[in-house]
């Protein structure tokens, strides 16, 4: 691999341990995949951040990298596993809530801003067309790669962080213009609307990438989509087929760029989307758990709720998961108050993924399909999917 | 006998080889506290990786597995050296994180468990 001068001497250990541990880490991986050189990245999403996946082990390995580490570029975190102020209130207890403000910490010391939200693109850390990023959370990568048209691979917990101490990522995978190609067409041929069917069909299409062995769909038929039914989307795409960059005809930036796939081709009937959905939705459910924002609730899908909320009272869990500051607007707008005097709660900073909730419901309703498989794979849920409006009306029943 | 792989971490380990076929999770397959692989069936399942040089095809599982080799490493668990017939990425940061001498690209179909092997991970060479 060529580096230039300032790549070797932070090899060299001329920037401290830290940055040469990084480098090692960049070098190395960029070997392994026959990266030619660095290239500079504009901003770094880490994921790896609830002290429920870290663990003492990972903690340590902050710690060390803190002791000298400084980030080279804008860098934002994944969800942790609790809201980082209110999270007596949603159950969670108090030694792992020192332990996750550990973890929190040592990315402080590093100069992190510590907003933890698989959002990063709505709350400032927001590449444009083009620019190269080292970004971890799935639905993220696949969310900049395709909606944005930046480029991103799938970056792992430390390799993000390394990225993040040097400014560097090794040019490979879909950095480069020949990886970024459409490897199946996919004719939709039925109306897809709403966050709840924009995951059914990333479900879909995820699991027959998986079984046709590629990861980059082309896809045709769908005339509009919002940036909450693409968020979805993302999320569901990425969870079932490991999609990291889609096309999607004259709604993504990319969709002309580059020659169509010709061999393989699959559609997408409305019996195929009644088949997915029912995938999603658990015989013998007994809800007692209700959750919007899985990524990340948009200050628009917030304000949705507030309005389906207003006056009325919730009587089962209902938590609402966002970053931070999309609270904090909510906050302003009067959402907030509109939804917590419905009895909902916010669960800002994490989600229903990583917060360490195992066991401590029986059936959870929600509008994502990756919340779903998550639902079932991680906490051992029933699961049930729905649109916003069905979920709310769960709540209130 | 000398065999010539890919250096995937620097640095020099001289130890008993333990080898296996299957792949190797470190994140919930090695118990980090007694070095012990405990995923059930695995090949190696209830045989300590400690202080030996651990030679497999290659990695699988959680990510969150390098953070493992790392935790072993600390507590004096780790493998002193590692060699794979091709390496992942979970695997390679683990080793580099961890400092553990790493090599790849090794026909490990030659390498048998108790042979007393010379890993030079700064040139690649796995010396038996």
């Amino acid at each position: 691999m060529k580096l230039n001068q300032e790549e070797k001497d932070m090899l060299d250990g001329k920037y401290g341990k830290a940055t040469q541990k990084s480098m090692e880490i960049l070098t190395t991986l960029g070997e392994i995949f026959d990266a030619e050189n660095m290239i500079d990245v504009f901003g770094v999403q880490i994921a790896g951040v609830s002290y429920d996946n870290l663990g003492e082990a990972g903690l340590e390995f902050l710690n060390e990298m803190a002791k000298d580490g400084k980030v080279r570029v804008l860098t934002t975190l994944n969800p942790a596993g609790m809201d980082r102020e209110n999270w007596r209130a949603l159950g969670i207890d108090e030694e792992f809530a020192i332990n996750q403000n550990r973890a929190i910490d040592a990315f402080a010391k590093m100069g992190i801003v510590t907003t933890c939200s698989c959002t990063p693109y709505l709350i400032g850390n927001n590449p444009h067309y083009g620019q190269h990023i080292a970004w971890a959370e799935s639905s993220a990568v696949c969310y900049s790669n395709s909606v944005i048209g930046a480029r991103t691979n799938r970056e792992g917990g430390p390799s993000a962080l390394a990225s993040a101490l040097t400014g560097k990522t090794p040019n490979y995978g879909y950095h480069l213009d020949k990886n970024r190609y459409g490897q199946v067409l996919v004719k939709v041929n039925t109306p897809i609307k709403g966050t709840d069917e924009f995951g059914v069909l990333g479900k879909l299409i995820g699991d027959k990438l998986g079984e046709l062995g590629k990861k980059i769909p082309y896809i045709v038929g769908i005339p509009s989509a919002t940036i909450e039914e693409l968020k979805s989307f993302c999320a569901s795409v990425a969870t079932y087929g490991g999609t990291a960059l889609f096309h999607m005809d004259g709604i993504t930036p990319e969709y002309n760029n580059y020659p169509k796939p010709s061999k393989l081709m699959f559609e997408i009937s409305q019996n195929d989307m009644k088949k997915a959905r029912a995938d999603l939705i658990d015989d013998d459910i007994e809800i007692d758990f209700v959750s919007i924002g899985c990524p990340h609730a948009s200050i628009h899908e917030i304000a949705i709720l507030s309005q389906l909320l207003d006056g009325k009272t919730v009587k089962k869990e209902f938590w609402i998961t966002t970053a931070r500051p999309t609270k904090k607007i909510a906050d302003e707008a009067g959402y907030s108050k509109m939804i917590e005097d419905a009895g909902a709660k916010f669960a800002a900073d994490t989600c229903c993924v990583v917060a360490p909730i195992k066991g401590r419901f029986k059936g959870i309703m929600v509008d994502s399909a990756k919340a779903c498989y998550y639902g079932r794979a991680k906490n051992k849920f029933k699961v049930k999917i729905g649109t916003i409006e069905d979920c709310v009306e769960e709540a209130l029943k | 006998m000398k065999l010539t792989g890919r250096k995937i971490y620097k640095g020099m380990a001289e130890g008993e080889a333990i080898v296996t076929n299957d792949g190797i999770s470190f994140y919930g397959g090695v118990d980090p506290d007694t070095g012990k692989v405990v995923e059930v069936g695995h090949e190696l399942e209830g045989q300590s990786v400690t202080g030996k040089v651990l030679v497999f095809p290659t990695g699988k599982g959680s990510t969150v597995g390098s953070y493992t080799m790392y935790r072993m490493k600390k507590n004096n668990t780790a493998p002193i050296a590692i060699i794979n017939k091709e390496i992942d990425t979970i695997i390679a940061v683990g080793c580099i994180i961890s400092e553990i001498p790493c090599v790849d690209k090794i026909d490990i179909e030659r390498i048998k468990t108790g042979q007393k092997l010379i890993v030079n991970g700064d040139d690649g060479i796995v010396t038996i």
